[in-house]
């Protein structure tokens, strides 16, 4: 049914004259969103990384909720608008989702391989989008705030700014060659521009998301997988170094705007 | 990242933080690392971060080029290459460029529709030997009839027309073919920190695809310059 709908508007579209049908295109995809949002079917990847938030799992037999987002032992609300940032006790930067694997290591003694190693919507990675779901949607509409007081997340910054403009694969394409300017489009998609002046809920604010078209859940993570697949370079270890600085400087640079997280994509 | 990892950064920390103990003014943004340092830092970074996956490498994929290397720098510092180094780049691209060996500049403009449409080619889900695509309505305008293109590059509809072109055969219009073979081939040889791929240069388009974009924007009856 959402797709027949996806379909149709573009099916309109394909006939209309041009510039009225740039317009319409996308007004009619803002217009399905909009239709979406009040059944956003993130609401039950929330639902059940709540219940594995709460529910005694893996070889310990604990819940996370005494695992530290950043704002305390079980301090959910407020956590995502603060991630990625440095964390004590594991010495490194981390994002929602490497920390959210240190959690499930600690506390439930789950080997963090099963998540690093393990593929998109399976086992503890598809458990991991859950929590990150579930965790992101309790700081909607809250402004993004990521501290940069140590040393190693300013340090970060600046190693995700240089990851942001690198050049590679055999396609020279960096991540600044689509988001790098302001109103740019790759076919009819709006692309933000995620090194300049943020906007709420686009971009950095977005994800995780649920993307209708391939009927999933995507992390920032995936997101950013993605992204690398499309840029023609290999593929990032999930919650490598690269990841997390990249999260660092897009999500400094989104500092002031809104998350729309759990978001909805087409 | 294992634990063993976790400590040999933090040493690289807390060693760059003793070397530099009192010389701030040398430093990015208080982040306690002088900007060499944080090159270094970021290549520590990308090599622990990246794994071959399908056809793609990581020693193909950050292959040392001093092209992307200078115009890297240029962006992260803000400032565009000086008239001289993009010049010397230019000219380091130019070389690279090969040109028909029959001197044959223009294939089949419906052919090279179809290239220019598709996006395929080169990912780590893309398989080893099949034909790429050449990306181009991703970034650009081209045909009036296709309305779903990207805009990161400039509108090539009318492209032979805005330049006088009536027949693409003519030495008159040598020149402007010569260009438009030259940019698709490497981009980078006429704008060196260009956001193209060097579609020939690079290997992502053979001869023969080359020739049927350039009759795709040159050729008087494709529907780019109707």
């Amino acid at each position: 049914m959402r797709k027949t709908t996806l379909c149709a508007v573009l099916a309109l579209a394909a006939f209309a004259p041009h510039a009225w049908a740039q317009k319409s295109t996308s007004d009619g995809i803002a217009e399905y969103r909009e239709m979406l949002q009040d059944g956003n079917p993130a609401e039950l990847f929330e639902a059940k990384g709540e219940d594995l938030w709460k529910q005694k799992r893996g070889p310990r037999k604990a819940s996370l909720e005494r695992c530290d987002l950043g704002k305390g032992p079980g301090v959910v609300k407020g956590a995502f608008v603060e991630l990625p940032r440095y964390f004590a006790d594991t010495g490194k930067v981390q994002d929602l989702e490497s920390r959210l694997v240190t959690c499930m290591s600690q506390l439930q003694g789950i080997d963090p391989k099963e998540v690093i190693d393990g593929a998109w919507g399976k086992g503890e990675r598809a458990n991991v989008t859950a929590l990150a779901t579930w965790v992101g949607s309790q700081s909607k509409d809250m402004k993004f705030n990521l501290p940069q007081s140590q040393q190693q997340e300013r340090a970060f910054y600046e190693v995700g700014k240089r990851l942001f403009f690198q050049r590679g694969g055999s396609h020279d394409f960096s991540c600044a060659s689509c988001h790098g300017e302001e109103g740019k489009r790759i076919r009819l998609q709006d692309l933000p521009h995620l090194s300049g002046k943020a906007e709420d809920g686009v971009g950095f604010a977005a994800w995780p998301a649920y993307r209708v078209s391939s009927g999933e859940m995507w992390t920032m993570q995936h997101r950013l997988n993605d992204c690398y697949r499309q840029q023609r370079f290999p593929e990032p270890i999930y919650a490598s170094d690269a990841t997390i600085a990249l999260g660092v400087y897009l999500g400094v640079n989104a500092r002031g705007t809104k998350s729309a997280v759990p978001a909805i994509k087409r | 990242m294992t634990r063993k990892n976790t400590l040999r950064f933090s040493l690289a920390f807390s060693a760059a933080g003793l070397v530099l103990a009192g010389c701030a003014g040398s430093m990015q943004q208080g982040a306690g690392m002088t900007p060499a340092e944080l090159d270094a830092l970021t290549q520590k970074v990308v090599k622990e971060s990246f794994r071959d996956k399908g056809i793609v490498k990581v020693s193909q994929a950050f292959a040392d080029d001093p092209t992307t290397r200078a115009c890297d720098a240029s962006d992260v510092a803000g400032q565009p290459l000086s008239a001289e180094r993009a010049k010397e780049i230019e000219a380091l691209n130019m070389k690279t460029i090969r040109w028909p060996a029959d001197g044959k500049y223009l294939g089949d403009w419906k052919e090279g529709e179809k290239i220019a449409q598709s996006g395929r080619g080169r990912t780590w889900t893309d398989k080893a030997g099949a034909a790429n695509g050449g990306n181009c309505y991703n970034c650009h305008q081209i045909t009036k009839e296709e309305i779903s293109f990207g805009t990161i590059g400039p509108s090539l509809y009318n492209y032979g027309k805005i330049r006088g072109v009536t027949d693409p055969n003519s030495p008159q219009t040598l020149e402007i073919v010569k260009y438009t073979w030259g940019k698709i081939w490497n981009s980078k040889a006429y704008n060196a920190c260009s956001n193209m791929p060097r579609a020939g240069h690079a290997g992502i388009l053979d001869e023969n695809q080359v020739r049927h974009i350039v009759a795709l924007l040159l050729d008087p009856k494709s529907p780019v310059n109707r």
